[in-house]
């Protein structure tokens, strides 16, 4: 027996165990619970220091070539202030830090997010219907023009939803339980598929080390 | 007395837990094989895209996911890269979150191995940067000041790979795979519409609806949704390769199919018991 064996083995018992949940609580999954809890907070703490810390902090401040740049100090500080929030007399330092992250993050973004997500999408939607390539384009532009206006509409609140108004917004909020349904449909999609992806595991991975090929 | 249907309605959710793991496993137990028609649609979108490149060209493949989403995002890897390094295109990855790194690579590494492509000289990995967005506008203006090295600690520019690629924009086209955030938006939003590069994708089922306006838009030239869209791709690179890697999203595709047979199943017979219990207790409103 190798190593990789012994992995499968281990993956497989896991795997059932917490799937045994769905029979109901027992201690094989608080076991495997409570071992996937400890060992992804363990293992982030070391890859973090690892592949985070150490590359982008300390080996600045540190270079292998040699010498100390000072300047790494900052960035240091303001994150040993982060853990700061876990000693309440100290924690309104960790402020600090977050003032930098969020104001650096938003002044970033404000301009890209609105070109991305505002700007680029209602150019999108300022199309030409008589034009494109044949009916099904035609009636698709139709739809999508329908479907952002009475959706506006539908988020409209200073008018009393009657009359046109209120036609327009059922139409709206028709559209979007279509558009909700169909991310439900794509939510279960993605369920299964971790269900099939870990079913593969037992089924191809794991049987065939007891000698059962399906 | 409670009518059959109207047990139904209260059957025990165990009960429906062992028909959904029957509707999964016989599949694929069976290897039960169902048609993947390929159509004209983000997948397709995709793989014309990558078509289009000339050989030599460039590409950037992030790997921005882990092992809990491999079931859907490993296949669109093993595909996209088979089918990149069979054009022959050579392939930068890189990745925004910390476990794509090895995921990247491990697809890479196989997919290279089969078809005799060379690390460093046909594609290199140079790992993980945390930052997401910021990473990216750095990348924009230069490569090297991110990722001085690969993920091996090799320096890039020594590569043959990297010849000519100094910054984004000298890449022909960006992939991204994508769990969540960082990942999608950020390229679209810092690479795609600041440096003009195409974007392209493939990303969970669950994420996919979130990305279909950047389709319409021409923000993206194409997009793998979920295990659907690993299965559109695998099938497409199959039919022009005959000897591409056997893929485990086109085998899943069936299994998927039983399942959502099986729960809509459920809908109608949940729908029609609470409607029988309705009429029952005093008729419809």
């Amino acid at each position: 027996m190798n190593w990789e064996v012994i992995g499968i083995w281990l993956g497989a018992l896991l795997s059932l165990s917490l799937y045994s949940f769905l029979y109901k609580d027992n201690p094989f999954y608080k076991f495997a619970e409570h071992l996937f809890v400890g060992m992804s907070a363990g293992y982030w703490v070391i890859y973090t220091i690892m592949n985070v810390l150490v590359p982008n902090w300390w080996q600045n401040m540190v270079p292998a070539t040699g010498g100390f740049q000072p300047i790494w100090v900052i960035p240091g500080v303001l994150g040993l202030f982060m853990l700061f929030r876990l000693i309440p007399k100290l924690s309104s330092y960790s402020r600090l830090s977050l003032a930098l992250i969020v104001g650096t993050g938003a002044g970033l973004s404000m301009t890209a997010m609105l070109q991305t997500n505002a700007l680029a999408q209602v150019h999108g939607t300022i199309i030409s219907l008589g034009t494109g390539g044949g009916w099904f384009d035609w009636v698709s532009n139709i739809i999508m023009v329908t479907g952002v206006v009475c959706g506006l509409v539908y988020f409209f609140f200073s008018k009393p939803h009657e009359g046109v108004i209120g036609g327009a917004a059922n139409i709206g909020i028709t559209l979007l339980m279509v558009a909700f349904g169909a991310s439900f449909g794509y939510t279960v999609m993605a369920r299964i598929s971790l269900l099939i992806g870990q079913t593969q595991f037992l089924l191809f991975d794991w049987l065939p080390t007891m000698g059962i090929n399906l | 007395m409670a009518t059959f249907i109207e047990k139904l309605g209260t059957v025990d959710r165990r009960v429906i837990f062992l028909l959904m793991a029957l509707a999964v496993i016989l599949p694929l137990a069976f290897r039960m094989n169902l048609p993947i028609p390929i159509e004209q649609g983000p997948s397709k979108d995709l793989y014309d895209a990558i078509e289009a490149l000339p050989p030599g060209s460039r590409v950037l493949l992030s790997f921005d996911y882990d092992p809990s989403t491999m079931p859907e995002l490993q296949p669109m890897a093993v595909a996209l890269s088979q089918h990149l390094m069979t054009k022959d295109i050579k392939i930068v990855s890189m990745a925004l979150w910390p476990m794509g790194v090895s995921l990247g690579n491990e697809a890479l590494t196989m997919v290279g191995d089969s078809l005799g492509r060379e690390e460093y000289v046909d594609w290199v990995n140079l790992g993980y940067k945390t930052g997401g967005g910021v990473l990216i506008v750095r990348m924009g203006s230069n490569i090297q000041t991110v990722f001085p090295n690969d993920y091996d600690g090799n320096p890039i520019a020594d590569m043959p790979v990297m010849d000519g690629v100094n910054k984004l924009g000298d890449f022909d086209m960006i992939i991204s795979l994508s769990a969540g955030d960082p990942g999608i938006p950020a390229w679209v939003m810092m690479a795609g519409d600041r440096f003009n590069i195409p974007i392209g994708g493939g990303c969970t089922a669950v994420s996919a609806p979130q990305f279909y306006p950047y389709l319409g838009t021409g923000q993206m030239v194409g997009l793998l949704g979920g295990l659907k869209g690993a299965a559109d791709y695998e099938t497409m690179v199959r039919l022009e390769e005959d000897n591409a890697a056997p893929g485990t999203a086109t085998p899943g595709m069936a299994a998927q199919s039983v399942a959502h047979l099986v729960i809509m199943l459920f809908i109608i017979i949940g729908n029609i018991a609470y409607l029988s219990t309705r009429q029952k207790k005093g008729g419809l409103r």
